[in-house]
């Protein structure tokens, strides 16, 4: 990638963040900690690894995204508004009445959305389904799943990564946001995941460990995966849950909690700052 | 009545997949380690490419099964009801029932008729839970004519099916050659104007037993089999109720939840009728053999006599 092209990222990526912050505050509700720690992989995915379109969503040959930590939709609603699916403006309908926004995703709502998910473990699961299916079809397009470290905990998850290496699902990646938060606390101290590499890589994945919000690295990660063959591949992000907005960052208490008139414009200012110092660079 | 030998529903099931699966290459089956028992593995003869274990994992692969129709493949996923619409209810529920994906579930080994291997493998809920979903069709055959159309009815209806079918070898009551299937449509098997039996699955046959024996008692008894639980079809109930005044059900589950209290929930609103519930009465099943299982809950057709006689009397 060229320095123009992470500039241009970092760019996006504060443009979802401004979203979420949007969006929640709009709802008085939703889960602004998690979309922010994951909100550079959601503007990887769509803005550079993807082979999506999104005046044509449907697109029988597109690569597939299920959100498996559904209750991240504000992130992905972000994205998905910034890269054309439906107009930004729908993000402040969050949560309401008649709006295409769920509190977590629906495939039969808004475009963009390849899976419903929100209830833990099951998205990758159906992320299985989708690669399996694309190669019994013949077709090359690619699956993609992000899971919380706290999803984890989820027997669910490890009967999907058993089935994901049996069926050599090469056209699978899985990416955990390594937050190490979760609602009742630290993921260590609530029920320990770790070592989340190790135990992938024992349930048969090739495993590449990135910073999460460094785009190059990303960048690498995904790269990397692509040319991984006959076993599925996963990319373990180390992150800062709530990241970019100083308030929220490492505070498990902004996993599903809107910020007030106050905290909006406090976050918003900082993220405006942020954007005006990318582009001034 | 059709002369043929006794079949089990989950051989008609087994069978009916390989039938299809010669016709649509876009029919797939998944099975959880039950494929011998479930009958899918006779699918998975004839079309080894087609077939995937997901291994001890129901959970799993009914979300599997969700993905695979997300990418528009038409997935069949099998195991015991017990842990098809028990274990992986939540599954079921928001990844095929609330997406409202092409999935059909079939599952075998539903109600007591399991018989040996006791209570924890004896499913008595499955339409209770299956019929609580939004948008699921719920189902139970009476005999191999009726599961193996119903399999072909449910790969081209276009969203969730959830079929049960039995471990246990049943009379097969239908003519293969002059019968259709529709989902959503009772079938009236007998005439009659005194009391109205409505039953699904191993127990038509059961309740044509009865309503001969009745005939003799001076009972004239109609006979509906509703293979659909889910959606009911009102007026075939409707219809009895108004020409017989008194109806009875019988079904091989919890008297909680199923046809019984379908067919309550809609009389009490539409047209209150006097009802019998035939069925499991709250509780657990136990270990033996499945004749014996049925007789010892009531569910054959000398108690539907019974039953047909006391509220006849009234």
């Amino acid at each position: 990638m060229t320095k123009q092209e992470i500039l241009s990222l970092r760019k996006a990526a504060c443009r979802v963040r401004m979203g979420v912050i949007e969006s929640t505050h709009a709802a008085k509700a939703g889960h602004p900690g998690g979309s922010l720690s994951a909100a550079d992989l959601f503007t990887y995915l769509y803005f550079k690894e993807l082979n999506i379109n999104p005046t044509a969503p449907q697109a029988p040959e597109r690569d597939r995204f299920v959100l498996s930590k559904g209750h991240t939709a504000p992130g992905l609603y972000s994205v998905l508004a910034l890269r054309g699916f439906f107009p930004w403006d729908d993000l402040k309908s969050l949560r309401q009445i008649g709006s295409h926004l769920q509190g977590h995703p629906n495939m039969n709502l808004t475009p963009g959305i390849d899976m419903s998910t929100g209830s833990l473990g099951q998205g990758i699961s159906a992320a299985c389904g989708m690669a399996l299916s694309a190669k019994h079809m013949g077709k090359s397009c690619r699956v993609y799943t992000l899971l919380g470290d706290g999803e984890l905990q989820e027997g669910q998850v490890w009967e999907a990564m058993m089935f994901a290496h049996h069926y050599k699902l090469d056209n699978l990646c899985v990416v955990i946001d390594n937050n190490g938060l979760q609602i009742d606390g630290t993921v260590d101290e609530v029920m320990s995941p770790y070592p989340i590499p190790e135990k992938l890589r024992a349930f048969g994945f090739d495993v590449t460990e990135v910073d999460g919000h460094d785009f190059e690295q990303l960048d690498a990660a995904f790269a990397y995966a692509r040319q991984v063959k006959g076993m599925p591949s996963a990319i373990v992000m180390k992150t800062t849950k709530g990241k970019g907005v100083s308030f929220m960052e490492n505070q498990a208490g902004w996993h599903g909690k809107a910020p007030n008139d106050e905290q909006y414009q406090t976050a918003m200012d900082e993220l405006n700052a942020q954007l005006a110092g990318l582009e001034a660079e | 009545m059709a002369d043929s030998k006794n079949t089990a529903t989950r051989d008609s099931y087994g069978n009916a997949l390989a039938e299809l699966g010669a016709e649509h290459e876009d029919l797939i089956v998944f099975d959880a380690d039950l494929s011998g028992a479930t009958k899918t593995g006779t699918f998975k003869k004839a079309f080894p490419e087609r077939h995937f274990n997901c291994g001890i994992a129901e959970g799993n692969m009914m979300a599997v099964a969700a993905g695979a129709a997300a990418m528009g493949l038409i997935p069949f996923a099998s195991s015991f009801a017990m842990f098809a619409a028990g274990r992986a209810f939540e599954q079921v529920r928001n990844s095929i029932g609330y997406t409202h994906l092409n999935v059909k579930i079939g599952a075998t080994h539903g109600g007591i008729s399991v018989g040996e291997d006791g209570a924890s493998h004896q499913c008595c809920e499955d339409f209770a839970l299956m019929r609580s979903i939004p948008g699921m069709v719920v189902m139970s055959p009476s005999d191999d004519v009726e599961a193996r159309a119903m399999v072909r009815a449910a790969y081209e209806h276009k969203g969730p099916v959830y079929m049960r079918f039995g471990r246990a070898a049943v009379p097969v009551i239908h003519d293969a050659d002059c019968f259709s299937f529709e989902i959503g449509k009772g079938e009236v098997l007998r005439e009659g104007k005194d009391v109205a039996i409505i039953a699904n699955g191993l127990l038509v046959a059961a309740a044509v037993e009865a309503a001969q024996a009745l005939d003799g008692l001076g009972i004239s008894a109609r006979v509906i089999n509703m293979a659909t639980i889910k959606p009911l079809d009102e007026d075939i109930v409707l219809k009895a109720a108004k020409n017989c005044g008194k109806i009875i059900t019988c079904e091989e589950h919890s008297v909680i939840g199923g046809l019984g209290e379908a067919v309550c929930a809609l009389l009490s609103e539409k047209m209150p009728t006097p009802v019998k519930r035939i069925g499991v009465n709250d509780e657990f099943g136990h270990s033996g053999p499945a004749a014996a299982l049925l007789k010892q809950f009531g569910l054959c057709a000398d108690n539907i006599v019974e039953v047909a006689k006391v509220l006849c009397s009234k």
